[in-house]
């Protein structure tokens, strides 16, 4: 916690954190970092593996195999997301599941299930970019800014 | 009869004629399965969302404790209810069904036994013969409105708790044959300005505290008079440290009696981290394996602290703390 957050707290406020942190069971942080390392780079070379299947038998170049590689992952996340194999498999993977492609389908596809009793439009619709959306927004902002930065290099004659 | 400073004694000791409890496919797994009256082995119960399959249990578990008392509906003069969702809406729209006089609670998870003492409040007061109380929880609509949409594969800390999946009611009458409602301590409001919905159990332990401290200061009792003392849903991290806390403030319960309707719900080997929590953690626990052993012998007094977090989502994405409540009952098999 930052100290600005704990200054707010009263004496015996903060001496009962403390106490109640001493009681409780931490988060696994070793245990969960070999773990998405396994389940991400595990997700990685099946992605690369379809990848050069997609080179070596549908005729794609490495540029092109990208598209057809990403769109199957989502399909297979979206897949299991809908079957509720998803959240079971993140549970003991963590960012693992989370950090590649598969998560952001799992954002949309979960949210978009779970407000299918409210409808199409306002359901669905309206809540199938709930967790995404951030990532959306801030993902388009970082790119942009990062083009800006790439094309006042290049104006000032950098690489 | 007011006792102490917030300890209601109820000198004609209201009755818990009849009691039920329904809980879903997770419940029936675990180790309380046979003290639940209806058990289903779906979250939907044939509904289209999982708010209506919440009311469904709610309303079952409400029948269910209307036709063991041997009763109708219209014999029921108020209904008492409460649950999780925003304005309550399992319990109203149970209400509805029902279609008695009713007043909706929200006390979070300790709704159970909010219910339950303003029930005996009413009925010790002669303000009714018979009052139904109840509580309810979804573990897929809880989670759908306080964290993440359920299929969202996001890894949980070790000190979360499962939302419990049922509902548990009882009638409370003025005579009768069954436990009795002694006493009843209403708790404050307790912020110890934790803000991790993750870690509840944390959060609600002083609450539990200190109504436990306030039900034992106003009633002048040891807390060895009781054969259980049941927190409602503090699971394995914050009955811990509820215990902790109490022996530091120098009450000692035995360990052989005091217990935890989340710890009691599930078995180890169930993946629900912390244990149990929810409206229909104490409800379920209570109406069913608690006073089951009650009525074979085994428990002759007991205590049920419910604890409850009174937060929103909105209050907690506003960076709020959890404040947190706790509503001690007394029951006792005369």
């Amino acid at each position: 916690m930052s100290s600005k957050k704990k200054k707010k707290l009263t004496p015996t406020q903060q001496k009962y954190q403390v106490f109640a942190k001493e009681r409780e069971p931490k988060r696994p942080v070793v245990k969960n970092s070999i773990r998405a390392f396994i389940a991400g780079g595990l997700i990685c070379t099946f992605g690369q593996g379809l990848q050069w299947m997609y080179i070596r038998y549908f005729n794609f170049t490495e540029k092109t195999a990208g598209d057809p590689t990403v769109a199957t992952l989502i399909i297979i996340s979206v897949l299991l997301t809908g079957l509720g194999v998803y959240d079971h498999i993140a549970q003991w993977a963590g960012a693992g599941t989370a950090v590649p492609v598969t998560g952001f389908a799992n954002t949309i596809a979960s949210a978009s299930i779970e407000h299918r009793s409210e409808g199409y439009v306002l359901g669905v619709g309206g809540n199938m970019f709930k967790l995404a959306g951030s990532v959306i927004a801030f993902g388009v902002f970082s790119a942009f800014v990062v083009a800006l930065i790439k094309i006042t290099i290049k104006s000032l004659g950098g690489v | 009869m007011l006792k102490g400073h917030q300890t209601w004694v109820f000198d004609n000791k209201p009755v818990i004629i009849a009691s039920a409890a329904a809980g879903g496919p997770f419940e029936a797994a675990g180790p309380l399965s046979n003290d639940f009256d209806i058990l289903h082995k779906d979250i939907w119960l044939g509904q289209n969302s999982y708010e209506k399959a919440e009311k469904m249990f709610l309303e079952q578990a409400c029948e269910k404790a209307i036709a063991k008392a041997s009763m109708k509906k219209e014999d029921i003069q108020f209904f008492l209810s409460g649950d999780l969702m925003n304005q309550v809406i399992s319990s109203s729209f149970a209400a509805r069904t029902l279609g008695m006089p009713y007043l909706g609670l929200f006390g979070a998870c300790s709704s159970a036994m909010e219910s339950l003492a303003l029930a005996s409040l009413i009925v010790d007061n002669k303000f009714a013969d018979y009052v139904l109380a109840a509580a309810s929880s979804h573990n897929a609509a809880a989670e759908k409105q306080f964290r993440y949409p359920t299929e969202y594969g996001s890894q949980k800390p070790p000190t979360a708790q499962w939302t419990v999946t049922g509902a548990g009611a009882a009638v409370v009458a003025n005579q009768g044959k069954g436990p009795s409602v002694m006493a009843a301590t209403i708790g404050r409001i307790i912020d110890m300005g934790l803000s991790d919905p993750f870690n509840m159990g944390a959060a609600m332990a002083p609450a539990a505290v200190d109504t436990t401290e306030a039900h034992f200061r106003d009633m002048q009792l040891d807390p060895n008079h009781y054969d259980v003392i049941a927190t409602g849903d503090l699971g394995r991290v914050g009955h811990r440290i509820a215990g902790d806390l109490l022996l530091e403030h120098g009450m000692k319960i035995p360990r052989e009696i005091f217990t935890d309707c989340g710890l009691l719900i599930y078995s180890s080997e169930q993946p629900v981290m912390a244990g149990g929590s929810g409206c229909g953690c104490s409800a379920t626990v209570t109406y069913g394996h608690l006073l089951h052993r009650m009525k074979k012998g085994e428990i002759n007094k007991m205590l049920i602290i419910a604890t409850g977090a009174l937060l929103s989502p909105i209050s907690y994405q506003q960076k709020e703390s959890i404040p947190c409540i706790a509503h001690a009952v007394a029951i006792e098999m005369l």
